[in-house]
C-alpha cells in the first residue's frame, strides 16, 4: 500500500498589523488548507496572531551557513552604506 | 455521598423561591451537558492523536467545549439558586440527571468516526449559537456570541477532515461512510424540542431548532458531496437524552470523568 507523504510547511505569524510576519516553527500537513489549520492550532493558542502564512518548506531556498564569511563578512566594515551621516530634525521623530 | 447526590437531585425538582423557572434551568443545563460530554470525549484523544498537530488540535477543541460548559453551568447554578456551583453540577450529578444529546456520548471510535460525529454536531451548533447570540436573555446571548465563534472553527476543522477522509483512500472512505451510517440515527434528536423549550423559544430566549435544519442540510450536502460520501436515508431516530434516558456509554464516561472529584470531595489545588 503506497502512502503519500505529509510534506513539511514553514509557519510565519504576524502578531500585530503593520509588523512583519515572523517565522515561528513548522508543521506537517497533507495540503495548504490543513497546514493553515495546523498552524492555527499549534502556534496561535495564546493569541499570538492576526495573520498566518504557511509555505512549503521545499519552496524556501536558504543560504549555506558555510558561506557566511563570503556572504556577510565584507558588509560588516562598510560604514558608508549606512545612513548615519544625516542629522534628523527633532520634529521628524524616530526613523 | 450517594445519599447526598440523591438529595441534591431531588432538591432540584423544587426551585428555590425567587429562582428562575425550571424550564430555563433545564434548558441551560442541556447546553452545558452537551458541551461537557463532547468536550470530555475529545479529551480522550489527548496523547492518542493521529499526528502531533491533530493531537493538539483535538485537545484545543476539547478545551473550547469544556470552557463553554463552565459558562453554562455557572449560569444554571445561579438560576437554580440552590448553591450548586459548576463543579457540583458537572461532577455530582448522575446519568439520570444529565440532559445531553445521545450523539455526543457515543464513543470516539476511530478518527473518522470522531470527525463525522463532530461535523454532524458542529453543522448544527454553529448556526444555532449564531441565532442564540440574539437571545432576549443577555447572559445566554453573551455566552453564545463567544461559543459561536469557536464552533465556527470546529465546523471548518471537522468538515475539512471529513472531506479528505471521504475522498481519500478506499479504507478511509469506507470507515467514514460506516461512521456516517452508524451515527445518522442520533441526528434527529438535535432538532427536537419539548413543550418547555418551545415556550422559551416563543419568548425569544431559546432558538427554534427546526429553523436550523435547512442550514444543517445544506452544509452537510456540500461536505458529503465533496467527500464523495452518501447521505444516509432518514429513518427512525434515537431519542431520550433530554429526559435523561441515555445509552450505555454515558455511565462509563461519567465514571471516568467524575471519579477524581468524588474521591476527593472539596479538594482544591
Amino acid at each position: 500500500m503506497s502512502e503519500t507523504p505529509m510534506p513539511l510547511w514553514e509557519v510565519f505569524i504576524r502578531n500585530r498589523s503593520g509588523m512583519p510576519h515572523k517565522h515561528c516553527g513548522s508543521v506537517h500537513a497533507a495540503d495548504a488548507t490543513m497546514a493553515l489549520q495546523a498552524a492555527r492550532d499549534v502556534y496561535t493558542r495564546r493569541g499570538e496572531s492576526v495573520s498566518i502564512w504557511v509555505v512549503p518548506s521545499r519552496a524556501i531556498t536558504a543560504s549555506d551557513p558555510g558561506d557566511k564569511d563570503q556572504l556577510f563578512e565584507p558588509t560588516a566594515s562598510k560604514p558608508y552604506r549606512h545612513p548615519t551621516f544625516y542629522t534628523v530634525p527633532d520634529d521628524v521623530g524616530h526613523m | 455521598m450517594k445519599q447526598a447526590n440523591v438529595q441534591a437531585n431531588i432538591r432540584c425538582a423544587e426551585p428555590a423561591p425567587g429562582a428562575s423557572p425550571p424550564a430555563l434551568v433545564a434548558y441551560v443545563l442541556g447546553l452545558a451537558d452537551d458541551a461537557l460530554v463532547l468536550g470530555h470525549r475529545l479529551s480522550e484523544w489527548s496523547g492518542r492523536g493521529p499526528t502531533l498537530e491533530e493531537d493538539i488540535a483535538l485537545s484545543n477543541l476539547a478545551l473550547d467545549l469544556i470552557g463553554q460548559a463552565r459558562f453554562y453551568y455557572a449560569y444554571a447554578g445561579e438560576l437554580e439558586g440552590e448553591g450548586r456551583d459548576e463543579d457540583a453540577l458537572a461532577y455530582l450529578r448522575d446519568e439520570h440527571a444529565y440532559r445531553n444529546l445521545l450523539l455526543l456520548e457515543q464513543p470516539n471510535g476511530d478518527f473518522a468516526a470522531t470527525m463525522v460525529r463532530h461535523v454532524l454536531y458542529a453543522a448544527f451548533i454553529a448556526p444555532y449559537l449564531e441565532a442564540l447570540s440574539h437571545s432576549t436573555d443577555p447572559r445566554l446571548a453573551e455566552i453564545a456570541a463567544k461559543a459561536g465563534k469557536e464552533m465556527a472553527y470546529h465546523l471548518r476543522h471537522a468538515a475539512e477532515w471529513v472531506i479528505r477522509l471521504g475522498d481519500g483512500s478506499t479504507e478511509s472512505q469506507s470507515r467514514t461512510q460506516v461512521a456516517l451510517e452508524t451515527l445518522w440515527m442520533y441526528t434527529g434528536e438535535m432538532f427536537e424540542m419539548d413543550a418547555a423549550e418551545r415556550g422559551l423559544a416563543a419568548a425569544g430566549i431559546a432558538v427554534d431548532r427546526g429553523s436550523i435544519k435547512p442550514a444543517w442540510d445544506a452544509r452537510l450536502a456540500r461536505v458529503l458531496g465533496e467527500a464523495t460520501l452518501s447521505r444516509p436515508r432518514d429513518g427512525w431516530m434515537q431519542t431520550g437524552g433530554r429526559v435523561s434516558r441515555h445509552t450505555e456509554h454515558l455511565g462509563r464516561l461519567l465514571a471516568e470523568m467524575q471519579v477524581l472529584h468524588r474521591a476527593h470531595p472539596g479538594a482544591r489545588w
